[in-house]
Formats: structure tokens, C-alpha cells, sequence
């Protein structure tokens, strides 16, 4: 990017695909004689499998196959235990039909195969299955003195300074804070169309944030060469998160489409989506703080307890935003899980930060109010100029900016120190804030791109779009530095023939893919250059010179030299005249261990109304600003903030698994009653980029923005509930009964 | 999902002979919430016998009386002009219902046979009296939290999910029938019932009565109106509590008033006790409290829904103070 330069505001690329439904999600893919597939599941959470009824299932019309335990030989690649590569490690990864063991609610215990979508759903009520139950643990609440020290990563407990310091402070407070099982629930279900040809050789369309991952969790399952198996999820209707990981059904949709020996194409009920393919898991946190009387941190001690299956350990980094985030002496950290009778969960948009600022910055909020100081002024009293658990410098740090103009749009001058003294009529009028941080990483990708004799250039890599624009994001970073209109690119994505790219996860992406993509468009510059500078070009006749490309004008008429535009040539005639089809580049592109911390932040900040009597609230306005380094693509960077904020706002008010503990089964396992916000509970969410470059982390100075734009959202709306009504809530969701009569 | 069959009929008495002559067959009419329970396994019908060609869209005015089709969609009446000048109560309550997407499905009929949305009565792996006498209610013991405070039975404590009957159950409506013994006038308040021993059992209709209109009596009841739904999120989701209020004001004097909550009980809950204690009363928000008090006499909470015993009154005197302008 040209410093100081204003990007271009341009439109999501894929948005009139899209709307206009030409878009291909996974299981849009239409292929010839395709047959489709249907999960059973187990009705009970515990036990195991004592016989199946499939008989009427099989003699239903149009049915092909019913695979379960007792006819399902087990995966050449089941037994190959544990891959700590894989994510999420410890424990081996769960296959259905591969053993008899009931570990959650809903595992599938058969899968049934037919011609038709209308046959294969009758066929599916026909089994049943008789269990040998066992007593199930659903609760995290009534289980959480079975918590364990992870086994894998994040089992060290942290301690710097002096443990549990905290208690010693003139100030203090401590807090438990709790939130249940939220779901992904994003609108496109899990879904896969999987086809063989012959015995070694598999496609497979799937939701998947990493088509190279599927591939080798695929490869791996099956013993396949890598090479032998095709993963393509161009589109993704929203993820957030949840395609992190090949799910079972993924695994055993291509089981049965080889058994069947037909393409065969599974799509998850909304029902599964709650009960098979991950979720951010409950989690009971503590946190000690304490302070000095004129508000400096002395200590700090955060503790979690998440839950995790039965059958594997999965572990998130929900503690860690406490000992980086403030600059506080002491500092101490622990990390336990409960393992119960439910899915696996796995990372949810902000996945651990999300969680643990929820409590730190609650509990920042509540010691502020304790120092009756404003809960701005007390962040800014504590900020940590380099990171106090690394001891490094930041990459960049623009965190007191986004206080400073957050506080600005919010009106945060109108906050009242004291709660409940801002009354609207019967409504009581709170301010909150709270902010969020998640580390800014860069990992490695491969970028081709191919410029074409009309002016037109084709950018390819593996990646894919889950929505948060990355394909306008690759346009936006080409379109700069190649001078040339957005609709003159064309992005090859989300297919493993392609040069390979990160998972569509943690943020990386833009720092990523774009500067690979940067890389790119750079060498093919100079490339271009060096063509240029060849005797008898015309740019050679003008200027006998060696051409840099800073010499060269690019536009999408072709090119002209800087210092006498006249000169100039299209495309198609300078690669004629050089005798190449096109000029292609492929640059690989990583981040490199630096001396250096980096980490996005961001502010949130709310102002909202309770109707004490009914217990009914309203958010006014949400203002959202975001340290990210340099914005490359305005238009879907504010549309990912927003996305995030109203993510936030259904974390705070609404999201909540229940699960009926008798019975080991969610019961609000449907969109009616597991409520996400609708349009109508968003008021106006304003967006404030910094803007401005980490020079560390990357040629574009970008740092990641999907997670910061929903941690720390939460937070600020709880402590705007506590400065409306006086009344600290300390376990989300807040819905209306708890504000009631506040 | 079962195989079911299916046919259209266009005229009452074919609907009313298909469904009469076939035990394992149903109307089907806007089908959003049958649909649903279809897919669910929570109703199997052999036969879906669709209704919505017959003649019952109109809405019109007949002496004092407004009469509605059974077959007018949710978001028609809603939006329909007679309905807002005369009875703007039954319009809020309607808008309150759903979304704007299952408004424009959705029937007057199909809105009053709506089922109950309780969980349990959704899962057919679980105990539920009214899907499966016999079995259990799973909410009693377990998650309650939408339930009803007024019941006659722990057999079943679901709640009518309906906010278009709240309204209509205020207005003094009468639902018209026609069956396989001729035409039946039920009053409203008549029509949803308390679970009793029959929790399988929504209303009073018998086999083969079609619901063919509501009618609503003619009032000074539509200067002084506001429907409150207190709920989860701003739209698409069900009463936690609900009230519709009609005052007739002459001063600050009440001179008439009706009065309903949702979201409280099996059917929706008229309050006549509590109208006839304001009548004559002045709009006070004193008055409106123990208005409230009274109104929730004989409740009772279980456990996860005890928050609706303070709710209801609260959003009864709400309720009363915005449309009497007194808040």
C-alpha cells in the first residue's frame, strides 16, 4: 500500500453472486446420480450401542445403505492414534461406526443412504437402536470438582510476580463469571457432496474454513495419497469457526459415498448443528484484582474451568488476554477443563479471548467502580506500553486511540460515575465499555498470479472466503498496487489445486494472503520491468536505462513510462512483443519470528436503556474501534466489525445452549428457541479504524480484525447493565428475567 | 417425515366430508407451524386436505360487527384498514406475533390451532402429556421457563403461543364454525381450554368443525389500546408475558376496559375479575397495581418461570399506563 494513502472503498466483490444466488455453497454442487445421506442419531448421552434395527430402514423405497457399527469396517486410517499436528489434539479423533461407545447425545449411530432426499429422511426414522445406558455428566456447574489440568497445550498454570498478589491490594474485588455452551449456528448448514473414482481417488465439496486441511484429514482417514483427494468450499455461509476441524460426518459422508459407489451428498439438520460439529464451550471463571488507591493493578489472578467431550481434550487460550492485556506486576493464571458427555467443542469467533474478557474486562469494571474512577481513565492509568508477559515491544499499539475516539462518538462525557442517576422516563440509561485484543498473526502463503494480455489478472491460492471479504480483500491489495479497477481481477480460491494458503482462522488471513498477494503484484512489477528494460522495447529506446518498476506506469490500458507517458504500450502487445502468453508469478509469503509482540486491539462501547418493571432492554448505539494496522478493504473491514458486534450483543443478551441435565439433551436445539439477534435489536453500530501500519508484521502493516470486533463486546454491554441499573450481572446470557425489578 | 397424502378442496363442505370421512387426515391452511410438526414426527397425518382455496379471505363489516375469514393471512389483517380503525388492539397484537416472514403465511384459523412450543412437546424422544398422554410432562420438573402460571393440572403446564388470541380473547370475539352438524357460534373466551385430564386437548372443537370466521362485536374500546410483549429479542420469539388493554375513557374515568395476558396459561387469559374491578375506577397507576395484584391471584410459578409472577402484573400495569397515557 502507497503510505498515507486512502483506500479505495470497494464493494464486496462476491456480493452480487451472492444476493443473485449464483454463489455455490458445498451443497449447491449438483453432479449426476448423486444420493443422499442422513445421520441417526443416539438418544441417549451415555452408553453403549447393544443392537440396531435397520431391517425396515433397508426395505424402505429407494434405500441404498444403512451403515452403522455392526456393518462398518473400521477406516484403513483409524488406528493411526495421535497426531498432535492436528488440531484440536489430545485423545484420538472420533470416528462413527468405529465403536459401540455412546459419548454425547446425537452421535450418530447410523447412516442412511437412499436416492432420494424425501426417502432417505422416512428411512431414517426407521432405526432404532437399544442402548445399554450409562449416567451421563452434562453440567459443567454440577461437575466442576472433576476439573483437570489439560493434558496437551495451555496445562501450565502462569504466575508472574507474586501468586495471587492480588489479595494484598488496598482495593480489591473478586468475581465469578460464568457463561454457558453458545453455538455457531451460522445460516448454511454443515454440509458435504462427496464422490469417488474408483477405489482410490475422492472429491468432496464441504464447509470447510481450509480446504488443505480436509484434504489431509481425508487422506489421513482413508490412507490416501494426498494427491487423490480434492476438497473445494469456494463459498462458506458463515463458519465462525465451526469448519475449523474435518467433522465425523465429513469422514463418514465419503465412507458411504464409497460404499454406495455413487456421489452422495449429506446435509446436516439444524437440529446437528447444535449436537455435532462444535461450539464455544461453557466456562466458570474467577478473577481476583486488586489495585492501588489511586488505581495502578497490583495483582491479578484469573482462573477458568471449560468444559470439554468425553473423548478428547480440547483447550482454549481463555486466560491468557489477563497477562498481556494490563501492565500489572503480578499476574497468575489457571486453566482447568470438565470433561463431559457432549460433542467436542471448538474455536467460536474470539475463541478464549472472547471468553476471558468477558470476565476481565467485567471485573476492570467493577474494581473501577470500587476506585470510583471512569472506567476509561483506569485503562488508561494501567496501559501496557510493551507486553508484561513476553516483556517484548508491540509490533504497533493504537489501543488509547480507539479509548479516546470511542469515548468521543459514544458521548461517554454523558456517563454518569454513579449507576442508576441516569434515568430516560421509566428507562435507566447506561454507559459501558470494554475491550478486546487477540494476537495479530502472519502465517504462510502461496500466491499466483497471472497476468492476462487484456489487462485482467487472475490472483490463485487455496484460502477461502467464510464471508469476512477476502476475496475483496486480495482485489483491494492487487487493485493498488497494479493499477488497475477491481473488476479487472479475478480470484481462484478455496480449492486445493491451488497454490496452497492459511486456514480461514485466528485473523491471519489478511496479513497472510494479502501479503503474498502484495509479493506478488511487487515481483510481477518488477518482472514486467525487467522485460521492459530488453533492447529494441520501446521503453528501452526512450530511457537506456535499466527500468525499476518504479519507472513504469500501470494501469489497466498496459503500461507507460513515469517520466514520458507517451510512451506506452497495452498488454496484449507487449506480451506479444516479448512472445509470452502472459507474465505469471507465484511468491511464497510468511511471517518471521520477530523481537517484537503483536496483537490487534480493539474498544467497544455501548449505550443502552433497562425498563426495570419488565426487565426489558434496548441498545442504542454501539461504537466500535479497532487497532488492525493498516485497513485494506474498508467497505467489508466495517461489515466484519459490525458482524462482530452483533455477535457480541447475542453473547450478551440471548446466546444459550440449554441442555435438559436429565436427560443429557439440548432442548433449544432450533433457531426459534436458541435465539441469535434479529435486525431489530441492532441499533446503529458505528465503526473507527486507527488505520494506521504495523510496520512489523507485514509489507501492508495489517493485523487481523474477525475476533477483535466481537471480544470484549460482551463486557461492555454488562457494565453499561451495571452503570443503567446499578446491578452487576456475572453470568450471560442477561436476559429479561434477570433485569427484572432491578 | 412421513408419506402423507394430499388434496385440494373448494368448498366447506368438501373440506368439512374430506377430514370427516378420514380420521388420519388434517386441514392444512398456511401450514407454518403444521409443516413443522410434521417434519418433527410430532404429528402424522395421512391426509393433508388444503383449505386455502376456499372462499374465507374476506374482511368486512356486517351490521356492528367486524367478521374476519378464517383463511385472511396475519399480516392482511394486521395491515387491513376496518381492522385498525375499529379494533386496533387485535392489529398491535397481531404485529406482535412471529415474524413478518410467517405473518404473511399464516391464517387467522391456523394462527388459533396453532400448538403449544413447548420443548417437550416438540421432542418426541421425551415425556409430554399433550403429544403422548401418559408419559410425564418433561417441564414440570425441567426447563419451565416459558410456562404457564395459571393452570388447573401439573399434568401439562404449557402455554398457547398465540398473540393474535390474546387480542381477539380482550375483544369479546365470537369464532364461527361449520361441521358436520351444521354452524356453531363458540364465544372466544370458549374456544382454548385448560388442560384439565385432557392436556392433548387445545379447544373445544370436535371432529370436522372448521373454523370459517372470527366475529368482533362493535366497542368503543379502540382510542385507548396497547398490546405489550415482553420477550427475549425485539421479534420472532414468543411471549415471556403479554398483555392486551382496551380502555373506553371518559376523563380519567375508566368507563370500560378489556383486559387479557399471554404467554401465562393454556389458552389466553382473560381478566374479567380485574376489568370489572377498574370499571368506574379513575386511570391511576395505583389503581393499575392493584388491578395487577388482583390480576395475578391464584398463580403459580415452577421453579424457572417464578419470574412471570412479577412479570405479568408488572406488564398489566405497563401496559395499562401506555395506552391510558400515563407512564
Amino acid at each position: 500500500m502507497e503510505k498515507d494513502k486512502a483506500p479505495d472503498r470497494i464493494d464486496r466483490v462476491d456480493a452480487r453472486a451472492k444476493v443473485t444466488g449464483t454463489a455455490s455453497y458445498a451443497a449447491d454442487h449438483k453432479i449426476q446420480n448423486t444420493v443422499y445421506g442422513l445421520l441417526v442419531g443416539s438418544t441417549v448421552a451415555k452408553g453403549r450401542i447393544k443392537s440396531i434395527d435397520t431391517k425396515a430402514a433397508e426395505k424402505a423405497s429407494g434405500v441404498l445403505a444403512v451403515l452403522t457399527y455392526f456393518n462398518t469396517p473400521k477406516l484403513p486410517g483409524y488406528t493411526t492414534g495421535k497426531d498432535p499436528s492436528k488440531p484440536p489434539t489430545g485423545g484420538q479423533p472420533l470416528r462413527f461406526f468405529a465403536t459401540n461407545e455412546i459419548f454425547y447425545y446425537d452421535q450418530a449411530i447410523a447412516l442412511v443412504v437412499a436416492d432420494t432426499y424425501e426417502r432417505v429422511l422416512h428411512a431414517a426414522k426407521l432405526v432404532k437402536a437399544q442402548y445399554e445406558k450409562a449416567t451421563h455428566k452434562t453440567s459443567l456447574e454440577d461437575n466442576l470438582a472433576t476439573a483437570k489440568v489439560p493434558t496437551g497445550p495451555r496445562q501450565e498454570d502462569y504466575t508472574r510476580g507474586e501468586a495471587d498478589s492480588y489479595k494484598n491490594a488496598p482495593v480489591k474485588i473478586e468475581q465469578e463469571y460464568y457463561h454457558p455452551v453458545e453455538v455457531h449456528n451460522p445460516m448454511e448448514l454443515g454440509s458435504i457432496v462427496a464422490f469417488w473414482e474408483g477405489a482410490e481417488k475422492v472429491t468432496v465439496y464441504t464447509k470447510t474454513q481450509g480446504v488443505q486441511a480436509t484434504q489431509k484429514s481425508i487422506s489421513d482417514a482413508f490412507k490416501l495419497p494426498l494427491g487423490n483427494v480434492t476438497v473445494h468450499a469456494r463459498h462458506i455461509g458463515g463458519a465462525f469457526g465451526m469448519g475449523l476441524r474435518t467433522w465425523p460426518y465429513e469422514i463418514a459422508a465419503v465412507m458411504a459415498a464409497k460404499k454406495v459407489g455413487k456421489p452422495l451428498k449429506l446435509v446436516l439438520h439444524r437440529e446437528q448443528m447444535f449436537t455435532n460439529v462444535g461450539y464455544r464451550p461453557a466456562t466458570k471463571q474467577k478473577i481476583g484484582l486488586g489495585a492501588t488507591a489511586d488505581g495502578k493493578l497490583i495483582g491479578l489472578t484469573h482462573e477458568a474451568t471449560g468444559n470439554t467431550s468425553a473423548y478428547e481434550e480440547f483447550t482454549e487460550a481463555t486466560v491468557n488476554i489477563s497477562r498481556f492485556m494490563y501492565a500489572c506486576p503480578n499476574v497468575t493464571t489457571r486453566y482447568r477443563l470438565v470433561p463431559l458427555n457432549v460433542c467436542t467443542p471448538i474455536w467460536m469467533r474470539g475463541p478464549g479471548e472472547a471468553t476471558g474478557a468477558f470476565a476481565l474486562e467485567s471485573a476492570m469494571d467493577e474494581l473501577a467502580h470500587a476506585l470510583k474512577l471512569d472506567p476509561v481513565e483506569f485503562r488508561v492509568r494501567n496501559h501496557a506500553d510493551s507486553d508484561p508477559e513476553k516483556n517484548l515491544p508491540w509490533s504497533s499499539k493504537y489501543l488509547k486511540e480507539c479509548y479516546e475516539m470511542g469515548a468521543e462518538r459514544i458521548g461517554w462525557k454523558n456517563r454518569k460515575l454513579q449507576p442508576r442517576t441516569n434515568q430516560d422516563g421509566d428507562w435507566l440509561v447506561g454507559y459501558g465499555m470494554g475491550a478486546g485484543s487477540f494476537g495479530a498473526m502472519r502465517w504462510v502463503a502461496s500466491v499466483k498470479g497471472i497476468l492476462q494480455p487484456e489487462g485482467k489478472l487472475r490472483l490463485q491460492c487455496s484460502v477461502n472466503d467464510m464471508g469476512p471479504g477476502t476475496a475483496t480483500m486480495m482485489t483491494a491489495v492487487a487493485a493498488d498496487i497494479m493499477g488497475l479497477p477491481p473488476g479487472r481481477i479475478i480470484i481462484e480460491m478455496g480449492s486445493t489445486g491451488l497454490p496452497p494458503g492459511p486456514m480461514q482462522g485466528g485473523s491471519n488471513v489478511t496479513a497472510t494472503v494479502g501479503s503474498a498477494v502484495h509479493d506478488v503484484c511487487f515481483a510481477m512489477k518488477e518482472q514486467i520491468a525487467a522485460l521492459a528494460s530488453k533492447a529494441g522495447s520501446v521503453f528501452s529506446k526512450a530511457n537506456s536505462q535499466q527500468l525499476k518498476a518504479e519507472d513504469l506506469l500501470f494501469s489497466e490500458n498496459g503500461l507507460s513510462l513515469k517520466s514520458d507517458t507517451s510512451v506506452r504500450l497495452s498488454y496484449s502487445e507487449f506480451f506479444k512483443q516479448n512472445g509470452l502468453p502472459a507474465v505469471e508469478v507465484t511468491k511464497e509469503s510468511k511471517g518471521t519470528e520477530q523481537p517484537y509482540s503483536s496483537y490487534s486491539f480493539s474498544v467497544h462501547f455501548v449505550k443502552l436503556r433497562v425498563h426495570p418493571a419488565t426487565g426489558r432492554i434496548k441498545i442504542d448505539h454501539v461504537v466500535s474501534c479497532a487497532d488492525a494496522g493498516t485497513i485494506v478493504s474498508p467497505k467489508t473491514s466495517e461489515s466484519q466489525m459490525i458482524g462482530g458486534a452483533v455477535g457480541g450483543i447475542g453473547m450478551a443478551l440471548m446466546e444459550d445452549m440449554v441442555i435438559d441435565q436429565r436427560f443429557g439433551r439440548p432442548i433449544n436445539n432450533n433457531l426459534a428457541d436458541y435465539h441469535v439477534p434479529v435486525n431489530a435489536d441492532i441499533p446503529t453500530v458505528d465503526v473507527l479504524f486507527v488505520n494506521k501500519k504495523d510496520p512489523i508484521i507485514g509489507p501492508m502493516g495489517s493485523k487481523g480484525l474477525g475476533e477483535i470486533a466481537l471480544v470484549g463486546v460482551a463486557p461492555a454491554i454488562a457494565n453499561a447493565v451495571f452503570n443503567a441499573t446499578g446491578k452487576r450481572l456475572r453470568e450471560l446470557p442477561i436476559t429479561r428475567d434477570k433485569l427484572l425489578e432491578v | 417425515m412421513i408419506n402423507f397424502d394430499y388434496v385440494r378442496v373448494s368448498t366447506i363442505k368438501a373440506a368439512v366430508d374430506a377430514i370427516v370421512k378420514d380420521n388420519n387426515s388434517l386441514w392444512l391452511a398456511g401450514g407454518t407451524n403444521l409443516v413443522d410438526l410434521m417434519k418433527k414426527g410430532v404429528m402424522t397425518p395421512q391426509k393433508l386436505v388444503d383449505i386455502n382455496n376456499l372462499p374465507l379471505k374476506e374482511i368486512k363489516k356486517e351490521g356492528n360487527k367486524l367478521i374476519i375469514g378464517a383463511l385472511a393471512l396475519n399480516s392482511t389483517v394486521a395491515d387491513n384498514e376496518l381492522v385498525r380503525k375499529e379494533q386496533p388492539l387485535l392489529a398491535l397484537a397481531v404485529q406482535a406475533g412471529a415474524s413478518a416472514q410467517l405473518r404473511n403465511m399464516a391464517t387467522v384459523g391456523g394462527n388459533m390451532m396453532q400448538r403449544t412450543r413447548c420443548p417437550y412437546f416438540y421432542n418426541t424422544d421425551m415425556p409430554c402429556n399433550k403429544r403422548e398422554p401418559g408419559t410425564g410432562c418433561g417441564a414440570l420438573k425441567g426447563f419451565n421457563r416459558m410456562h404457564a402460571i395459571f393452570t388447573d393440572t401439573e399434568k401439562c403446564i404449557a402455554v398457547h403461543p398465540s398473540d393474535m388470541s390474546v387480542g381477539l380473547v380482550a375483544l369479546d370475539a365470537t369464532v364461527l364454525l361449520s361441521g358436520p352438524r351444521g354452524d356453531r357460534r363458540i364465544p372466544f373466551q370458549n374456544f382454548h381450554r385448560l388442560p384439565g385430564n385432557l392436556p392433548q386437548k387445545d379447544n373445544t372443537l370436535e371432529r370436522g368443525e372448521l373454523i370459517v370466521a372470527v366475529e368482533i362485536p362493535e366497542n368503543k374500546l379502540n382510542k385507548h389500546v396497547h398490546y405489550l410483549k415482553v420477550r427475549d429479542r425485539t421479534s420472532y420469539a414468543f411471549a415471556l408475558v403479554s398483555a392486551a388493554v382496551a380502555v373506553d375513557l371518559e376523563g380519567s374515568t375508566i368507563k370500560d376496559i378489556r383486559l387479557a395476558l399471554g404467554g401465562v396459561a393454556h389458552k389466553p387469559w382473560r381478566l374479567t375479575e380485574v376489568e370489572n374491578f377498574l370499571k368506574g375506577k379513575a386511570a391511576t397507576e395505583v389503581n393499575y397495581k392493584q388491578a395487577a395484584a388482583l390480576a395475578i391471584r391464584g398463580a403459580k410459578g415452577f421453579g424457572l418461570n417464578n419470574f412471570k409472577l412479577k412479570l405479568a402484573p408488572n406488564t398489566l400495569v405497563e401496559a395499562l399506563k401506555t395506552a391510558t397515557g400515563k407512564s
